[in-house]
């Protein structure tokens, strides 16, 4: 049989409507998690205690929960954890674990052995365990809860960029750069870097996803940011009690939560199929 | 092959040893005097002697470690200041429960998943397929912790089909309501695996389907069911059990969640009620036994893919 001649397509498959309304809704939840003080909301944290468990009304589209606090301002300012952790963490985690990954694909030898078998270790580890474990010894603010989950998720970042850049590190202009006397640092971040990258992108949404999803089991369990803080997965908690009585105060944070976390996936997936990066691969 | 199992068992004990280590430090994350924060309220000169004893906290860091380490292996995890239970018989109460949860959630699991990924690879983009596919794309985005909200709510709080929480019935007791309260649980749990096997069953169905054998097998004049179950279904085992094995750490955290909520008293619930009274040194204990636990499951599971497939061992 004659080989089938490739002709490479320089174009790329429209990335879709259903992927622009998500970029959309992360673009929408990323504004109004910052503009919250300025948009008029009620005070997320000082209730009417005249007015708790309504259901959504006028003045509260969806409703009060048990201290009187208007919901929809606290899914609002809620949204701000998860912004901070999701994205902060996933940052410390791509940054250490990426940065890792590929030094240990470029170099190979003792370091990618050691490196690996450490990953393998952590990975062994039930991340919520071992989250819980030293948020309980070491703390509950915000910036700590980041870093804990930053670098509970170095090792899943690591052995994905790891693969991606073995798969270039090998090739043919790689040898040409280091023929022509680059050295190991240029060959890293101006060779490897820019191949590496849409999987890191990629990657990079589905992960805060992964620890948006981390965050609010820990929340959920009462042991992320302390109260009054409005976050999703304290939200979620907090309506435990009053499930019978006031359903809304579930509802609205999970939805919120859910509907930012498909978004992040459907971004994450398409732009994932549209770089062509195989999961089989990595 | 006991070349391959000795270097494995090696890298286990390898393994334990940094979690173990890991574990231990954790008691030296806490602020200050470890024995007053341990101790709190019970810090009476008795207690405290008991604990300067088990901790070996004036020995050099080494020597604590190997004494707490020694203190492990001999079943002592240390005795909870606050409820003064052994760590020990708090896990023995609770780990059957976590087990129960996994066990029935992994039924379910595979139960759905299996077929729903046979019929669905049957007719790839048929009807069914484009449904089950979006499906399990959401449920991605669906938590264990915002599913088993809403189950109680429609399930245990409008319809009363399942008792609600702080409903838990040993086992031993009645294992009729115990079976009761455990299956919202569990079918829960089993939401998240359903979604994953399918997902990956469903891919791997549909390119073992492709393959020459497939084509062979037909022409052979093998009925569709047979080449199914028999040829297609079996090289997609290897890939189950991996996701199996990456989905022990995602289970446990799923059933610490519906526990924590029902308030059935299991590991999860157990970890956050010793960290709501501050009992560190309970904490500490579950923690390294879940730990162990996994790492050793992890291991059986990289065992089994030696038999399934000898040609790892060989590599």
């Amino acid at each position: 049989m004659e080989p089938k001649a490739v002709v490479p397509s320089r174009k790329r498959k429209p990335l879709g409507k259903v992927f622009w309304i998500s970029v959309g809704w992360i673009g929408l939840v990323f504004l109004l998690a910052i503009i919250a003080s300025w948009i008029g909301l009620e005070d997320p944290n000082n209730g009417d205690y005249a007015l708790i468990n309504a259901g959504p009304s006028w003045g509260h589209p969806f409703g009060t929960d048990d201290l009187g606090r208007d919901i929809l301002s606290r899914v609002i300012y809620g949204a701000r954890v998860s912004l901070i952790v999701g994205f902060g963490a996933m940052a410390i985690g791509m940054t250490l674990g990426g940065t890792l990954g590929m030094i240990a694909a470029y170099r190979r030898g003792a370091v990618d052995t050691l490196v690996s078998a450490a990953s393998y270790v952590m990975l062994a580890f039930p991340a919520l365990v071992a989250v819980i474990a030293i948020v309980a010894f070491w703390g509950h603010e915000i910036w700590k809860i980041t870093i804990i989950v930053g670098i509970a998720s170095t090792p899943l970042v690591y052995r994905v960029i790891r693969a991606a850049t073995l798969s270039y590190a090998t090739r043919e202009f790689v040898t040409a750069a280091k023929a022509q006397g680059a050295t190991d640092t240029r060959i890293l971040t101006r060779e490897l870097l820019p191949n590496v990258l849409p999987t890191v992108i990629s990657y990079f949404l589905i992960g805060v996803a992964t620890v948006i999803i981390l965050e609010g089991a820990l929340a959920f369990l009462g042991l992320s940011v302390p109260a009054p803080t409005a976050s999703w997965g304290n939200m979620i908690n907090e309506s435990r009690t009053y499930l019978s009585d006031n359903p809304w105060l579930a509802l609205f944070p999970s939805l919120a939560m859910f509907l930012f976390l498909i978004a992040l996936n459907l971004v994450g997936d398409t732009l994932r199929q549209s770089f062509d990066v195989q999961e089989s691969k990595l | 092959m006991a070349k391959f199992l000795l270097k494995r068992l090696l890298a286990l004990v390898g393994i334990l040893f940094i979690v173990s280590l890991g574990i231990f430090m954790l008691v030296h994350l806490l602020p200050g005097d470890p024995t007053t924060t341990i101790l709190g309220p019970n810090n009476t000169e008795h207690n405290r002697a008991v604990l300067m004893q088990q901790l070996g906290l004036d020995k050099p860091i080494w020597s604590q470690y190997f004494l707490w380490l020694g203190n492990i292996l001999h079943g002592n995890l240390g005795q909870s200041f606050i409820t003064h239970q052994t760590v020990t018989s708090t896990l023995a109460n609770a780990f059957p429960i976590d087990l129960e949860l996994i066990i029935i959630s992994q039924i379910v699991g595979l139960g759905v998943a299996i077929p729903l990924a046979i019929a669905s690879a049957k007719k790839p983009n048929g009807l069914l397929d484009r449904v089950s596919t979006t499906t399990s794309f959401a449920m991605l985005a669906l938590p264990p912790f915002i599913i088993i909200v809403f189950a109680v709510l429609i399930f245990s709080i409008h319809f009363h089909v399942f008792p609600g929480p702080g409903s838990y019935v040993p086992f031993t007791q009645d294992p009729i309501s115990n079976l009761h309260t455990m299956l919202l649980p569990s079918l829960v749990l089993a939401i998240g695996s359903v979604v994953i096997y399918f997902r990956l069953l469903r891919g791997d169905l549909i390119s073992t389907l492709q393959e020459e054998f497939i084509v062979m097998a037909r022409s052979k004049g093998l009925s569709d069911r047979y080449i199914m179950w028999r040829h297609a279904l079996r090289p997609s085992s290897l890939s189950l059990l991996a996701a199996a094995g990456l989905n022990i750490g995602g289970l446990i955290a799923g059933a610490f969640v519906v526990e924590f909520l029902l308030a059935i008293p299991g590991l999860g619930y157990s970890l956050v009620n010793s960290i709501q009274q501050v009992d560190y040194l309970a904490v500490q204990g579950i923690t390294l036994f879940v730990a162990v636990v996994v790492v050793i499951l992890n291991f059986i599971i990289d065992f089994l893919f030696t038999i399934v497939d000898p040609r790892i061992a060989r590599e």
